[in-house]
């Protein structure tokens, strides 16, 4: 019965996302799709950092490739979902060769390694005027059909491929996979020696923590019709990706979707009254949550914490 | 003659670099902690000389070790009170800690001194060797940046505490074991990274504009030159550092400044993938 709750939860959580249109403004709307495009990128980050523990700071660079490739394929004349599965693919294509390169690295190097790869499709992009507008950035059509309608359209994108990073989250925490990221994430070489393929394993998780970022970043650049590198390839995103989790729990189905929700809650309430110090407060969000908090909320065990308290 | 001026800026630009990267370098071999921080305390450093130039008149070549102890003092206190109680965990959490103090440092810098570009202009003149045109100011600045990466260099190799930090980089147990306190001289290092950044802020006020927005930039090349050089040496350093700036500069000759970036942090993934220890580095460090 205790097990099934989370479920219980999950499912009302979505329904509420979902059931947003029809109740609330077209601000909450705005923000149920942040939630669910947030969640997706957590569940994302959660493959490679969290089951297998490689502190991957590539999430801006799957977005960012994501939403150039959407936004070139849609330009080109695509269906939008299309374009956006097209992106995801570009996208998946490029973490399985690029995870092919970094991944034998560890710890320091394998983290380095992969903000250069955001830094230098950043720089890409800037430069290479001719395909991606160079600094000036790119327009993308306009979806037509009036903001209530595009609110709605982008708000079930999301929350298809949150759903979506969702069950594969499932079926890799229950499968075969799973187990053998775990392992790795315990030790490698053990893992290697009882003879899990690491490096294909590795690339599987990467290629998966990939994808959706991929789908969301195509989606999201028709959502916004305008992409330039800063915003595309921001370097806060690939920071905020691991705080999510680490917030929740990492290696956790739920811990991602907990996290990401509680963040951009803080986000939209707290940090929206203070623009000029809003890095600072993520910032010290962040030591607080690495002092306090280090396994996530999902691991704090809330039945020790009072009887604590009532020992006290 | 065209290819003499490419040079000499290359290894100007290059005693430069390798001044920010070795006191990163140290502190990612010693501690293995990737200070994201680095960047912001050059900025900082950079900052201090600027306004001690700016309203006191003090010359920021004289500013410099002053500089640089106060950001000691920094560097000692943000290791030993805050980085110390986590350093034993995974990388992630140091790493991501010393990015979340970044920002922090960041923002508060970004409200202080807002963000506008500021540089210090001294003037000294130029000198022309054979058809090389150098300005005086960024000679002093080259030159002093390789004794102070000459410094750390002596200090690591003939005092007290240089020697126990580098037995503490060799084998953190052992050195507990004998006798040396790791805690303190986890915040010497990491103490003497900041002092590295700082004296280098104070000179690099003198050759760039100083400004918050250059702080990841100046991270950046670090990274490249810790990959190129290798991690944790001084000499290692030095050469990534002359390498970078060579390779900056005849990237920026031939291909234009705007892809000069692209191109170091291209070598540094084939590097990367190629000779993870680097040009000069040791295997046996992660």
């Amino acid at each position: 019965m205790k097990a099934r709750l989370p479920w219980i939860l999950f499912a009302i959580w979505v329904l509420a996302l979902a059931a947003t249109p029809w109740v609330a403004s077209n601000y909450i709307v705005k923000i149920a799709t942040f939630l669910a495009m947030y969640g997706a990128i957590a569940l994302s980050w959660n493959f490679i950092g969290g089951f297998t523990g490689y502190p991957s700071f590539a999430t801006a660079a799957f977005v960012g490739l994501g939403s150039y490739s959407g936004a070139l394929l849609q330009n080109a004349g695509m269906f939008l979902p299309v374009a956006w599965l097209g992106g995801a693919l570009i996208v998946a294509a490029f973490a399985a060769v690029i995870g092919l390169m970094i991944l034998r690295m560890k710890g320091h190097y394998f983290a380095i390694g992969s903000i250069a790869i955001v830094e230098v499709l950043s720089q890409l992009a800037s430069s290479w005027s001719g395909l991606t507008g160079g600094g000036e950035g790119l327009n993308v059509k306009f979806l037509p059909g009036g903001p209530d309608f595009i609110g709605r359209v982008f708000l079930y994108t999301m929350l298809v491929i949150m759903l979506l990073a969702f069950i594969a989250t499932v079926l890799v925490d229950r499968g075969r996979l799973g187990f053998g990221l775990r392992c790795i994430q315990q030790n490698e070489d053990a893992a290697d020696m009882v003879g899990i393929d690491v490096t294909r394993y590795k690339i599987y998780a990467f290629v998966l923590s990939a994808v959706f970022c991929g789908a969301i970043g195509a989606a999201y650049a028709s959502w916004v019709a305008y992409i330039s590198p800063t915003d595309s390839f921001s370097i806060l995103l690939t920071l905020k990706a691991p705080v999510m989790v680490l917030l929740g729990g990492p290696g956790t189905v739920f811990g991602p979707v907990v996290g990401s929700a509680l963040f951009v809650l803080m986000e939209e309430t707290i940090w929206a009254k203070f623009l000029d110090y809003n890095q600072g407060v993520l910032g010290l969000v962040i030591v607080i949550l690495i002092f306090f908090l280090p396994g996530g909320l999902l691991r704090v065990r809330f039945n020790r914490v009072r009887f604590k308290k009532r020992a006290a | 003659m065209e290819y003499g001026q490419v040079i000499a800026n290359g290894l100007m630009l290059g005693a430069l670099y390798a001044c920010i990267a070795v006191g990163f370098s140290l502190v990612w071999g010693v501690l293995n902690v990737i200070n994201m921080m680095h960047g912001a305390f050059i900025i900082l450093g950079g900052y201090l000389a600027f306004f001690a130039w700016l309203h006191l008149k003090i010359n920021p070549f004289v500013m410099m070790l002053p500089v640089a102890m106060l950001m000691f003092l920094l560097g000692y206190l943000i290791q030993y009170g805050i980085i110390n109680r986590v350093i034993m965990r995974p990388v992630l959490t140091t790493l991501t800690l010393t990015f979340g103090l970044d920002m922090i440092l960041y923002n508060a810098m970004n409200i202080a001194f807002s963000a506008t570009p500021r540089r210090v202009v001294l003037d000294l003149g130029r000198i022309d060797i054979g058809g090389v045109i150098m300005s005086l100011d960024r000679v002093a600045a080259m030159v002093l940046a390789l004794a102070l990466t000459g410094l750390l260099y002596l200090i690591l190799r003939t005092s007290r505490t240089g020697r126990a930090i580098v037995a503490v980089r060799m084998d953190r147990d052992a050195a507990a074991l004998m006798g040396i306190k790791v805690n303190k001289v986890y915040a010497i290092t990491f103490g003497l990274g900041a002092f590295m950044a700082g004296a280098c802020g104070a000179l690099v006020s003198v050759v760039f504009p100083i400004t918050t927005s250059v702080t990841g930039l100046f991270l950046g090349k670090a990274f490249v030159i810790c990959v190129i050089g290798g991690l944790g040496t001084v000499p290692g350093a030095l050469v990534g550092g002359l390498a970078l700036g060579l390779i900056e500069s005849f990237a920026g000759h031939w291909w234009g400044p705007q892809n000069a970036i692209l191109i170091g942090f291209v070598i540094m993934l084939v590097l990367l993938v190629v000779r993870p220890t680097g040009l000069m580095g040791k295997k046996g460090y992660e």
